[in-house]
C-alpha cells in the first residue's frame, strides 16, 4: 500500500473546506474507480498467499480514510448548522403574546368558601326565588302585616296583582329559604342559603342589592350552645384565625326566640379593621357581624313541622361584608360596577378553588 | 335613645361606673351605640371671677377685664359680652382649652392691640344651650378656680338602641329595671300619690272607637302659667337630645323619655265641646305640629272635638290646639291606642314620631292612672294651677299573658343550666309573677312575651349569654359528604372555566332601566317603588347590565373587555339561571408579530360558547346551529345552538349595531348567552367509571375533498352530510377552506373538507378507500355539492 498516498489523502480530507471537497476525495478514494476500491479489486487477481499478505493493509487504509471522511463530514455539518443557527437568533427580550387573565368575583369566591366550610359541618346549599311573596318573606317568618319590623325592611314591592292574595316583592333577606326548605325537605336539616337580597336603601355602605347567606339547623335537641359553637367554628375557619372572639348580645328578630346578635372583636391596624382578639382589649373594638337565634316556634309550625319535636337555630350574615373584611375592599358599590381594573385586582384566579386541604382562603 | 347617668340614677341605686353600666347594657340586650362624657369637652374651663371691667381703648363694644382663676396673678381678658362686669362669676376658658362649639384652641393673643389671655364663655360656646347674648353668669357662691365640669356636675350620656320588642325600655325607668335585674343596683321606681281633683272635669271625654282607642283618660288643670321648665328637667331633656320648649311641652316629653309614656296636653281654650276618640272621616284634614297638613281616612283613629280633629291619635298632635306661652287651662290626655292601628296609620301617612314608635310597639296598659298622676303632679309643681277630677273613658287591656313554663327549658333551648332559684329571682326582678308550679304571668307592659321561649330568653340574657358553653354539632361518621347539587356543581365549574379562558366575572344589578329592558324585549317585573329610574325593572336578560359595564369600561379607556356573569333572568314564568359573556375591544393588541390589533368576531363567541357548553356537560356533538338569536344580535352574524328546534341552549354572535347605539357603545361587541336550565341533566346516576376504551392500533388516514356548492348552503350542512356518510369509518370531518372567486363559478363557493378515517382491525385497501370516497361524494351530492376535479 502506498503509505504516502494514504497520508496525502488524509491531509486533503483534513484540509477540505466544504462537503463537496470531501465528497470529491471520497469518490477519488472510495468511489467505484477510486484507488482504494481498485486496490481492493486487485486482491481478487492475487494468489491466496499474496492476498493474505496485502489485504490487511488495504482494508486498514480503507477504514482509516472512511473514518476520516465521516469525521470531517460531521464536523463540516456541525459548522454549517451552527452558522445557520447563528443567523436565526431571536431577540427574546421582545414581548410574547399576552394571555388574558380571567378572574372570579370576590362574592362568588366567598360563597364557594362558605359552601366548602359548611359542607364539612354537614350543611348543604339551598336556594330560593328572589322574587318572593310576602307570605314567605314576612308572614311565615312571624312578621304579620301589622308588624313594625316589616316597615323597617325597606322592601321593594311589585304592583298588587288582581285575584292574587300574596303581594310579590323582592326578598329582603335569605330567610324565606328557611321556610321553603323546611316545607320541601322536612327535618332534620342543615343548610346554608346564599344569594342576592334587596333593600330600598342606598348610601356609602348600603346598596339596593347585596348578598346574604342564611344558615339553618333543625334537629332534635339543638340549643344556643350549638349556635355559639357553629358561629365560632365558621368564623375561625373562614378567617383562618384561631383568635376570633365573638360577643353574643341578646337581640330581637321576629323569626327567632331567643335572638342573638354576634359582634366580633377587631384591632385597628393602619386604619383598617383586622378581625381577631377581644374587642375589649386596648386598641380593639367590637363590630356587629351577624344576626341569629333559635328558630321561633311559629316559624317551625308555619313551615309544617312540629315545634315540640324539632327545634334549631338560624343565622344570617352579609356575604359582601365577609368578603370586604377578609380581602380588604372598602367600597361596596364597586362590587357591582363591573370595572375590569377592580375585578382584576380584587378577583381570584380560577385555580384558587377553595378546598379544606389547601385552605379555603386565597392569600394575596 | 339617649339619657344621662344622672338621670338613670334617679331610678337605679348603683355605684357602678358608666363603663360597667355600658357593658351590662350590651350584655342584657340593650345595645350601647355611644357613651359620651361631656366633662371631656370641658377640660380647661374653670369657674372664674371678674375683678375689674374697663372700656377697651380701641373698640366701643369691647371691655378689658381682669379675671381671677383661683391661682396665680389675675389674667387680662378682652371680652365683647354686654353682661360682663366687675364682681360677676362666670366660666373662663384657659389658654390651651378647646372650645366645644367650634374646636378652636384658646391662646394668648392681642385683640385690637390689647393682650388677652383666654375667654369668658357663653352657653352656646360650651354647647350647653343656645344662648349667645352674653357670657354665662354663675351664682355668687360658685367656687373660683373649680373645674367647671365638676361644678356643674356633668354626667356621661348613653346612646342606646332599643329593639322593637322592648317598648318598655323606651324610657329610662324601664332600662333601670332591666339593669337592676342584672345585678347592677337597686331599682327605684318613681311614683306619686294620686292627685285628688278639686272640681269636676269640665270637658266631656269619650271614646267612640273602642277598637282603636280602648282607653282615654284625662283631666283639666286650670290656672297654669307656662314658662320655662326647671333646670334639672332641661338638663335631662338635653341629655336625651330633646330641645326644651316650654314647661308644659317639656313635662309631657319628660314623661315619654323617663317612663316611655307619650301623653298630650291641649290648650283648653282652643277646644269646643266634647273631646272624643273616633275614626276620622274620609278626607278629613288636620294641620299637625310639624306644620304639615295630613288628609285622613276612616281607618284612622283621631282625637276630635266639635270643631274638628286635634290629634292624629298616638302619632302627632294638632298645631291648632297645642299649648303656648299664653295657655292657662290645659286638658291632659293619656290614652291607650291599638298598636296595629297606630302602625297602619303611621305607614299610610308616612309620619314618624317618638309617640308612634312607642304606641305601635305597645305602651304599658297598666300605666294610665300612674302616668296621669305623674303628669299632674309635675304640672302643679312647675306651672301651678288646680286639677280637676280624673275622667276615665273605656279601659285598657288588662288580661296578662300566662305561660306554663318548665325551668328545664332554659337548658334544652338556651343551652345552659340555670338554677330554679336564679330563674325565679330574675323573673321577679323583671316583675313577672311566678306560681309554685311555674305558671309565669308576664307584666302587661311586656307585649313581647308570648311563650316559653320568651321566658328562656329573659332568664338567659340576664344570666349572661357569655356563660353559654359552645357545643359541637353532632358529626356524622367519616369524612364530610358532598353537598352540592348537580346545578350548583355545574355553575361552579362554569365560573372557573370562563375565568380560565380569560374572562372577568362581574356582578351587575338585578334591576335595570325600562329603556335598557326594551332593548332586549322588555321586562315582566316592574317595581312599584324603585329606588331610581335606572334600577326599575327586573332584568329579562343579563346583557343590558353587562353592556352598560362594557360602556363604562371603554369610557375609562379599557382597550379590551371580557366580562361574564352568572345570574338569574327574571321572566314572567320565573327566574332562570343564565351565563352571559361579552367580548369588546381588542381580542389581540397590536404587536410586533401580528401588526394591527384584532377585534373579536362571532367565531370567538362561538368557540367560547361550545367550550362552556361542553364544560357544563351539554351534548355539543348533537347541537344544531340555527337562527333566531333575537333582535339584540346582528341578524347575519348570530346564531342559536339547539337540541331540537324547540330547546334553545345558547345564542351567540355579534351584537346588533342598533343595540350598541342604545347602550352608547362604539365598536363591535361579541356576546353569548347560555340558558343553564335548558341543558339536559345527565340521565340516571353517572358512575365514576368511564366507557371502556383502548386507543386504536392502526394510524388514521386523512383524505381531503373539495366541493363546489351553492353559496347559500351552510358549511355545517355539508360537514354533517360528510361526517354521516360512513359512520363506521369516518372519525372526523373538518372544513378547512371556504373559497369564492377565481376558478369558482358565480353563485358557488368551494368548500374544502378534511376527512379522518379510522381503520379498525386491518388497514384500508385501495378499494376500501374508493368505496368510502364514493359514499362521501354521494352524500355531498344530495346537497347539490359537486366534487372539484
Amino acid at each position: 500500500m502506498d503509505d504516502q498516498r494514504i497520508s496525502e489523502t488524509l491531509a486533503a480530507i483534513d484540509a477540505a473546506a466544504d462537503v463537496d471537497a470531501v465528497e470529491a476525495i471520497r469518490i477519488a478514494a472510495l468511489g467505484k474507480q477510486g484507488w482504494i476500491s481498485l486496490a481492493l479489486k486487485s486482491l481478487g487477481a492475487m494468489a491466496s498467499e499474496e492476498r493474505t499478505k496485502a489485504a490487511p493493509a488495504i482494508q486498514a487504509a480503507r477504514e482509516k480514510i472512511a473514518n476520516a471522511l465521516a469525521e470531517k463530514k460531521a464536523a463540516l455539518d456541525d459548522a454549517a448548522l451552527e452558522a445557520s443557527l447563528a443567523s436565526e437568533t431571536l431577540d427574546l427580550t421582545l414581548p410574547a403574546s399576552e394571555v388574558p387573565k380571567g378572574s372570579v368575583h370576590p362574592v362568588s369566591q366567598v360563597m364557594d368558601e362558605l359552601a366548602e366550610i359548611f359542607a364539612d359541618m354537614g350543611f348543604a346549599v339551598a336556594t330560593g326565588p328572589e322574587i318572593e311573596d310576602d307570605w314567605h318573606n314576612f308572614t311565615a317568618l312571624n312578621m304579620p302585616e301589622s308588624h313594625p319590623a316589616r316597615a323597617m325592611h325597606d322592601t321593594f314591592y311589585f304592583p298588587q296583582q288582581e285575584g292574587v292574595d300574596h303581594r310579590m316583592l323582592l326578598r329582603t333577606h335569605t330567610s324565606p329559604v328557611q321556610v321553603r326548605t323546611m316545607v320541601s325537605q322536612g327535618a332534620p336539616l342543615r343548610i346554608i342559603a346564599p344569594g342576592r337580597v334587596y333593600r330600598s336603601d342606598s348610601d356609602a355602605t348600603h346598596t339596593p342589592m347585596f348578598h346574604q347567606v342564611e344558615g339553618l339547623v333543625i334537629d332534635r335537641g339543638i340549643h344556643l350552645g350549638h349556635l355559639k359553637w357553629t358561629l365560632e367554628t365558621f368564623l375561625k375557619a373562614f378567617f383562618e384565625r384561631e383568635d376570633i372572639v365573638l360577643r353574643l348580645r341578646p337581640s330581637y328578630f321576629p323569626f327567632t326566640e331567643p335572638s342573638v346578635e354576634a359582634d366580633v372583636g377587631f384591632a385597628l391596624e393602619n386604619g383598617r379593621r383586622v378581625l381577631g382578639g377581644s374587642g375589649d382589649e386596648p386598641g380593639h373594638g367590637w363590630m356587629e357581624l351577624l344576626g341569629s337565634g333559635m328558630v321561633n316556634r311559629r316559624v317551625i309550625e308555619m313551615s309544617g313541622l312540629d315545634p315540640d319535636e324539632w327545634q334549631g337555630f338560624a343565622f344570617g350574615v352579609g356575604v359582601d361584608r365577609l368578603a370586604m373584611l377578609k380581602y380588604g375592599m372598602d367600597d361596596l358599590r364597586a362590587f357591582f360596577d363591573g370595572d375590569v381594573r377592580w375585578l382584576r385586582h380584587y378577583g381570584f384566579s380560577p385555580f384558587d378553588q377553595p378546598t379544606l386541604s389547601a385552605g379555603v382562603g386565597a392569600r394575596a | 335613645m339617649k339619657f344621662s347617668l344622672d338621670w338613670l340614677k334617679v331610678f337605679l341605686d348603683t355605684d357602678a361606673s358608666a363603663g360597667e353600666i355600658s357593658a351590662a347594657l350590651n350584655k342584657i340586650g340593650i345595645e350601647v351605640e355611644g357613651l359620651e362624657d361631656p366633662a371631656e369637652g370641658l377640660t380647661g374651663f374653670r369657674v372664674a371671677e371678674v375683678l375689674t371691667a374697663a372700656p377697651h381703648p380701641n373698640a366701643d363694644k369691647l371691655q378689658v377685664l381682669t379675671v381671677s382663676t383661683g391661682e396665680g396673678e389675675p389674667l387680662q381678658v378682652v371680652c365683647g359680652a354686654p353682661n360682663a362686669r366687675a364682681g360677676m362669676k362666670g366660666v373662663f376658658g384657659m389658654s390651651g382649652a378647646i372650645v366645644p362649639a367650634n374646636g378652636m384652641e384658646l391662646r394668648k393673643t392681642a385683640i385690637r392691640g390689647v393682650e388677652s389671655n383666654g375667654m369668658m364663655c357663653s352657653t352656646r360656646e360650651l354647647q350647653l344651650g343656645d344662648d349667645h347674648e352674653g357670657i354665662i353668669e354663675l351664682p355668687a357662691d360658685a367656687p373660683v378656680g373649680a373645674s367647671f365640669a365638676d361644678y356643674r356636675g356633668t354626667s356621661p350620656v348613653f346612646d342606646v338602641a332599643i329593639t322593637p320588642n322592648r317598648p318598655d325600655c323606651m324610657g329610662v325607668e324601664g332600662i333601670a329595671r332591666d339593669l337592676a335585674a342584672a345585678g347592677l343596683g337597686r331599682f327605684k321606681p318613681y311614683r306619686v300619690e294620686p292627685v285628688a281633683g278639686s272640681f269636676p272635669c269640665p270637658v266631656e271625654i269619650r271614646t267612640d272607637d273602642p277598637e282603636g282607642c280602648p282607653a282615654f283618660y284625662g283631666r283639666v288643670i286650670r290656672g297654669v302659667s307656662n314658662g320655662a321648665s326647671p333646670e334639672w328637667m332641661q338638663q335631662r331633656l338635653l341629655s336625651a337630645g330633646q330641645r326644651p320648649i316650654s314647661a308644659l311641652v317639656d313635662i309631657t316629653n319628660y314623661l315619654m323619655l323617663a317612663f316611655g309614656r307619650p301623653a298630650h296636653a291641649y290648650d283648653l281654650a282652643q277646644l269646643k265641646g266634647a273631646v272624643v276618640a273616633r275614626r276620622a272621616k274620609d278626607g278629613e284634614q288636620v294641620l299637625a305640629l310639624n306644620e304639615k297638613t295630613y288628609t285622613l281616612d276612616s281607618s284612622m283613629t283621631v282625637i276630635a272635638d266639635d270643631s274638628g280633629v286635634h290629634d292624629i291619635a298616638g302619632i302627632m298632635g294638632g298645631e291648632h290646639s297645642g299649648v303656648s306661652d299664653a295657655t292657662t287651662d290645659v286638658l291632659l290626655e293619656i290614652a291607650y291606642f291599638d298598636p296595629e292601628r297606630i302602625g297602619a296609620t303611621g305607614r299610610k301617612l308616612g309620619l314618624a314620631s317618638d309617640a308612634r314608635t312607642r304606641f305601635e310597639r305597645g305602651v304599658d296598659p297598666a300605666f294610665l292612672d300612674e302616668g296621669l298622676d305623674l303628669l299632674t303632679a309635675l304640672i302643679l309643681k312647675i306651672c301651678g294651677g288646680e286639677a280637676s277630677e280624673l275622667v276615665r273613658a273605656g279601659s285598657p287591656p288588662s288580661t296578662p299573658t300566662v305561660i306554663e313554663y318548665d325551668p328545664g327549658l332554659a337548658e334544652r333551648l338556651g343551652g345552659i343550666a340555670i338554677s330554679e332559684e336564679e330563674q325565679l329571682r330574675t323573673l321577679e326582678a323583671l316583675e313577672f309573677r311566678v306560681s309554685p308550679d311555674w305558671r309565669v304571668t308576664a307584666p302587661l307592659r311586656r307585649h313581647d312575651i308570648e311563650g316559653p321561649a320568651d321566658i328562656v330568653e329573659e332568664v338567659v340574657r340576664i344570666h349572661g349569654l357569655d356563660r353559654v358553653d359552645r357545643v359541637p354539632l353532632p358529626r356524622t361518621d367519616g369524612v364530610a359528604r358532598p353537598t352540592a347539587t348537580p346545578e350548583q356543581a355545574t355553575e361552579r365549574k362554569l365560573r372557573r372555566a370562563a375565568a380560565a379562558r380569560g374572562l372577568n366575572e362581574a356582578i351587575t344589578w338585578s334591576f335595570i332601566s325600562e329603556k335598557e329592558a326594551e332593548a332586549v324585549d322588555g321586562a315582566a317585573w316592574v317595581l312599584e317603588n324603585p329606588i331610581s329610574e335606572e334600577l326599575k325593572v327586573m332584568r329579562p336578560s343579563l346583557l343590558p347590565g353587562l353592556l352598560s359595564a362594557v360602556r363604562r369600561n371603554l369610557d375609562r379607556g379599557a382597550s379590551s373587555v371580557r366580562l361574564f356573569e352568572i345570574g338569574r333572568r327574571y321572566l314572567a314564568d320565573g327566574e332562570h339561571p343564565t351565563l352571559v359573556c361579552v367580548l369588546a375591544g381588542e381580542r389581540e393588541a397590536r404587536s410586533w408579530q401580528g401588526g394591527k390589533a384584532k377585534p373579536f368576531d362571532a367565531f370567538d363567541a362561538k368557540a367560547l360558547t361550545l367550550y362552556l357548553l361542553e364544560t357544563a356537560g351539554a351534548p355539543v356533538d348533537r347541537l344544531q346551529v340555527m337562527g333566531e338569536a333575537g333582535r339584540v344580535y346582528h341578524p347575519g352574524q348570530s346564531a342559536t345552538l339547539r337540541l331540537g328546534p324547540k330547546n334553545q341552549l345558547a345564542s351567540f354572535g355579534m351584537i346588533h349595531p342598533g343595540t350598541l347605539k342604545a347602550f352608547d357603545i362604539d365598536g363591535p361587541v361579541a356576546a353569548l348567552g347560555i340558558h343553564l336550565d335548558a341543558i339536559p341533566p345527565k340521565k340516571g346516576t353517572p358512575s365514576f367509571a368511564r366507557a371502556p376504551y383502548a386507543p386504536p392500533a392502526l394510524q388514521p388516514v386523512v383524505r381531503d375533498f373539495a366541493f363546489l356548492v351553492d353559496v347559500a348552503l351552510p358549511a355545517g350542512d355539508l360537514q354533517r352530510a360528510v361526517r354521516g356518510a360512513d359512520k363506521a369509518e369516518i372519525a372526523e370531518a373538518r372544513i378547512f377552506d371556504d373559497f369564492r372567486g377565481t376558478g369558482v363559478p358565480e353563485g358557488k363557493k368551494s368548500l374544502a373538507i378534511e376527512v379522518t378515517l379510522q381503520p379498525g382491525e386491518k388497514s384500508y385497501t385501495d378499494s376500501d378507500l374508493k368505496i368510502i370516497s364514493e359514499r362521501i361524494v354521494a352524500a355531498a351530492a344530495k346537497l347539490g355539492a359537486e366534487l372539484r376535479g
